[in-house]
């Protein structure tokens, strides 16, 4: 009763706390894209913001994150979790390698095709049987890796350079990358994709209550399928792109991408709980992780600290730890002011 | 599923124990499987019963059955902890620390204790994060424990710089007496047998004849209904994450079984074979119910299969897709039983 009347009173001021809640929740991750750009800028100058270090240093070498965490985006809007693509994407680069000479073309596909094929497996497995997804694609890592080490003879596989198949890695249109461009074309479709089709809707509202979703006559196990096989396919493009850029499919490579990803997807804005997402945020997402390292290696150029490798996973942790705490919290908040209206 | 009332309830027990006794079912067919292995390897595998057979798989088995039993806790609760690979390379990282000197501390037997105590506390300390990430905040046990299976092992990196250490070398007295605890006999018995032993026989009283136990399953079964019925979940919780983070403390063993401490591969799919060996014994990944025992023959199950194809020189990469295959058909079976 009583919060009826100081709800009321305080509704103006409630709606703009919400909105501002909200505002940082999507925005949050911009903002500090934003921030530390400019910090960038400022302190590194032309090095920083030539051609050549946002092109293929920076955007080319964040594309296979960007294709990974993209599929991950589908799978987590539907409240679930894809932990194979790490792995799958290692098998797609060491099949690229292994069909490069047979040309462009059939290296890409297969690897495509063979990323599909796990997707699929994956989800008709969380689709048909509703198996719990970490654990289903948690066993795919498993497997994917272990294809990928036989198919490799547990060595790298060398890209045959006459074939054609690493122009993938080379072509540039302007200053922009090949890999660049695919990546960005692929994020606009999928964007209109979830926000402008049946499909995307279905999936926001399996993530949203899958029950639900069921009894308005959604068809969930197809959705999900679709979404795991999709998953799949962009981990397998992502292998391609590793393979056409580091001229090998290294068996032992990858490790950990499929955690980058969720991290990226998290940062962006996208709740793990499902039901809400966006491409876009994913993206702001896989830009901030990779500027944060591109800075720490500018600043240990810059001598300013000593700086191992070893620190880029203590990195990843506390960063991950910041923002799914920041991300609760707000997230809490306004399911707070929303129940207090 | 959601049919089926938690355990700790005890509804209706005949029907139950007549159409679904579902603990001990799934531990018998486990079993059937793991009694499958051995009788083939009897047959085909040379040299199976000997000694250095039993040696060269008890180092993995107890490691799996250990860090297992505390996974089958937090898995009970209905989550799960990626972290623990992690925290066993912190607590074989740290462990080597206390044993440069021999009077670094005093008297030898301080830093040996040091060496034991301190590795340990600091992987339940680790737990106690995983906890108030997932009860105070209030995160998904897979992102929760994420944090600290990215992180962790940078932490075991940074500690050891990065480098593998050997610490037989370091002419320390007190080395010997810390790698007796890997590799020391009581009674010409290892003594990694005797502690995966203790473990067991603890966590099996823990689950089945104290309150805790019986906290946990009903957590596990339904957390709100649990809280609703007094029983504390946020402490439960705290618990379990604690549990398994001391568990996989464990890794200060290998690492004196190993004689060096490598940041890089102390523990690493540890978290998957632990998983493994929970699922194919026998224990929902839903929560609500759990048997150690199962993850024990579980344990064995993946060690064996695994032992079996490398011993018939099967590459590693199949026997790695085998393994996979293994933890599906144990979780789709458990489903069809389960429904």
């Amino acid at each position: 009763m009583a919060s009826v009347f100081t709800t009321n009173a305080a509704t103006p001021r409630s709606l703009t706390r919400e909105r501002a809640i909200s505002a940082l929740q999507r925005q949050g991750a911009l903002i500090a894209l934003i921030v530390l750009a400019l910090f960038g800028v400022i302190r590194y100058g032309p090095k920083f913001y030539s051609i050549y270090n946002i092109f293929d240093a920076f955007l080319n070498n964040n594309t296979y994150y960007a294709l990974i965490a993209l599929g991950m985006t589908f799978v987590i809007i539907t409240a679930g979790i894809d932990l194979s693509v790490g792995s799958v994407a290692v098998l797609a680069a060491v099949t690229a390698a292994r069909l490069s000479g047979l040309g462009l073309v059939p290296a890409v596909g297969g690897a495509v095709l063979i990323g599909l094929a796990i997707g699929l497996i994956n989800g008709g497995l969380i689709a048909r049987f509703a198996l719990q997804p970490f654990v289903v694609t948690l066993a795919m890592l498993l497997f994917a890796r272990g294809a990928a080490l036989t198919l490799s003879d547990n060595a790298p596989v060398m890209v045959d350079f006459a074939a054609g198949f690493t122009e993938l890695g080379s072509l540039h249109v302007g200053p922009v990358p090949l890999p660049v461009i695919i990546t960005a074309v692929l994020y606009v479709l999928c964007a209109l994709l979830l926000n402008r089709t049946r499909f995307g809707r279905h999936v926001l509202a399996i993530g949203g209550n899958e029950e639900a979703a069921r009894l308005a006559g959604i068809p969930v196990g197809r959705t999900l399928l679709l979404v795991y096989a999709m998953s799949g396919a962009l981990a397998g493009l992502a292998g391609v792109f590793l393979a056409a850029l580091s001229f090998s499919g290294s068996p032992t490579g990858a490790i950990g991408w499929e955690l980058s990803a969720i991290a990226a997807v998290v940062v962006g804005g996208t709740l793990l709980t499902g039901g809400v997402g966006s491409v876009g945020s994913t993206l702001i997402g896989v830009l901030l992780l990779g500027l944060i390292f591109v800075i720490l290696n500018f600043e240990r150029g810059q001598g300013t600290f000593q700086l191992n490798s070893f620190w880029e996973n203590l990195i990843r942790g506390a960063f991950l730890l910041v923002v799914v705490i920041f991300q609760s919290r707000l997230a809490r908040s306004g399911a707070e002011h929303r129940q207090g209206g | 599923m959601a049919a089926a009332p938690p355990a700790a309830t005890g509804a209706a027990p005949g029907l139950r124990s007549a159409f679904a006794p579902p603990d001990r079912v799934r531990a018998f067919s486990a079993l059937i499987a793991l009694a499958l292995i051995v009788l083939y390897n009897i047959i085909f595998t040379t040299n199976f019963l000997t000694l250095n057979t039993f040696n060269a798989n008890l180092t993995q088995v107890a490691t799996i059955v250990i860090v297992g039993v505390g996974m089958t806790f937090v898995i009970a609760t209905g989550g799960v902890d990626l972290s623990v690979g992690s925290l066993m390379a912190i607590a074989g990282t740290i462990a080597p620390l206390f044993l440069l000197d021999a009077n670094q501390f005093g008297a030898p037997w301080v830093g040996l204790a040091l060496a034991i105590i301190v590795p340990l506390l600091v992987t339940t300390l680790c737990g106690l994060f995983n906890g108030t990430l997932v009860t105070a905040i209030g995160l998904q046990p897979i992102i929760a424990t994420l944090v600290l299976f990215l992180g962790g092992r940078g932490i075991a990196q940074l500690i050891v710089n990065g480098e593998l250490r050997e610490f037989r070398n370091l002419g320390s007295p007190l080395v010997p007496s810390f790698e007796f605890i890997g590799l020391g006999q009581v009674a010409g018995v290892r003594f990694q047998i005797i502690i995966m032993a203790a473990v067991v026989i603890v966590a099996a009283w823990l689950l089945r004849a104290t309150t805790f136990g019986r906290y946990v399953l009903a957590t596990g079964g339904n957390a709100s209904a649990a809280r609703l019925a007094g029983v504390p979940v946020r402490r439960v919780l705290l618990g379990v994450y604690c549990l398994s983070g001391l568990l996989a403390g464990y890794g200060l063993i290998v690492v004196a079984i190993n004689k060096s401490s490598d940041p890089h591969r102390v523990g690493e799919y540890m978290e998957l074979d632990a998983i493994a060996a929970v699922a194919v014994g026998g224990t929902p990944l839903s929560g609500g119910r759990a048997t150690i025992l199962g993850t024990l023959i579980g344990a064995l199950i993946i060690q064996l299969l695994r032992f079996t194809l490398i011993a018939h020189n099967i590459q590693d990469g199949i026997t790695r897709m085998v393994i996979a295959v293994a933890i599906v058909i144990a979780v789709l079976a458990q489903r069809q039983r389960a429904s």
